[in-house]
């Protein structure tokens, strides 16, 4: 099973490409002249979500650099003792959604704290694995259309983002404790 | 997003203060738009890459094909876009490629799809319930293989990493689910 999953990420890409270039050949699409248009879209759109960028990523900065977290993780100690769950990942808990570079930190500094065999570093890695960098998604895909109001899009992230780590929480205790 | 900003960045510079740590907070500040830049220019030859293979994909029709395979369970989740056959096929790109661990892929995707959704938005600052499901699902980052934290794991001696890929998935498709019911939810709340 996992020898096929890593052989199917391997190849899914190529695949995918060859696919699309042989379609446009049975089409007769100009695939280069298509290729060189769409690729001109890249800059524009990257350039756009620039200031979106710039806001979203000095707020989670400052908050991390703040000494927020760590007052946080002095809160949340009582609660995570009872539930068993290991205080290390308190920090990877609450950066998840702000920062996806951080948290490969944080996840990084769990190994190296604890062992990459302990069961801290089994949560870690599903917590990890199994979130997006909320605002980091937000801020790029809303900044690329210029939307200014989210609504409500931030909170069903966010909620989703803790309903997950419940489950990361509850679901690690069954099948590493 | 007005409040969160505001809120985040007072927050923020209070704490900083209490523990006398105002010259890190400004530094990372001035850092982290530096940053931001940097991420952005990052993602140019990426995107340009897959938005000219997408392109291609578009004007040979295959896009059309692939629209008219995932359209019915996409309408349950997306009412709106029947007519929009292009944020279809762009919808369902960033999905599979989200779920096989293709981030790079997916953004230009995903950004593809926003642009189809923008283009049926009447007050084009505000986002629409399309929109807003459709990103809450992105932020759940539904991933087949966590590829990222597997390399970790691998690459720091773990003796068997592929363990934790079952438990990442249950997780992984737990927020997902509930990244579209509150996206649901919410949305008769936010007129």
């Amino acid at each position: 099973m996992i020898q096929f999953l890593n052989t199917l990420s391997l190849w899914i890409l190529p695949l995918i490409i060859v696919f699309i270039l042989i379609y446009a050949i049975y089409k007769k699409t100009p695939a280069y002249e298509a290729f060189v248009d769409g690729a001109n879209e890249g800059f524009k759109i990257a350039i756009k979500i620039i200031p979106y960028l710039i806001a979203i990523m000095v707020c989670t900065a400052l908050f991390r650099a703040s000494g927020a977290i760590e007052f946080m993780e002095k809160i949340f100690k009582p609660l995570f003792d009872y539930f068993k769950i290991p205080i290390e990942t308190t920090i990877i808990m609450l950066t998840r959604s702000l920062s996806g570079s951080a948290t490969l930190g944080v996840l990084a500094d769990i190994i190296n704290q604890t062992g990459v065999n302990s069961y801290a570093t089994k949560l870690a890695a599903v917590i990890t694995g199994s979130s997006e960098t909320t605002f980091y998604v937000a801020s790029v895909y809303f900044g690329a259309v210029g939307i200014k109001k989210f609504r409500h899009a931030l909170l069903a992230g966010i909620l989703a983002d803790v309903v997950g780590l419940i489950a990361a929480v509850w679901i690690c205790s069954i099948f590493f404790l | 997003m007005n409040y969160i900003f505001i809120f985040l960045i007072l927050v923020s510079f209070i704490f900083a203060a209490i523990n006398n740590r105002l010259d890190i907070a400004t530094d990372e500040m001035l850092k982290a738009s530096q940053r931001a830049v940097e991420i952005a220019f990052g993602l140019i030859g990426i995107m340009g890459f897959w938005l000219g293979i997408v392109n291609i994909a578009k004007k040979s029709g295959l896009m059309d094909v692939l629209s008219k395979i995932i359209q019915k369970p996409l309408l349950l989740i997306f009412p709106d876009i029947k007519e929009n056959k292009e944020a279809q096929s762009n919808i369902a790109l960033n999905i599979s490629a989200n779920a096989l661990g293709l981030s790079n892929a997916a953004t230009p995707f995903g950004i593809k799809a926003m642009e189809n959704l923008q283009s049926q938005n009447k007050d084009k600052n505000r986002a629409t319930n399309s929109m807003c499901t459709f990103l809450a699902i992105n932020t759940a980052g539904f991933q087949i293989v966590p590829a990222v934290v597997l390399a970790i794991l691998s690459a720091n001696g773990m003796q068997n990493p592929t363990q934790i890929i079952l438990p990442t998935l249950i997780v992984t498709s737990i927020a997902f689910i509930s990244a579209l019911f509150f996206a649901k939810i919410l949305e008769r709340f936010y007129k």
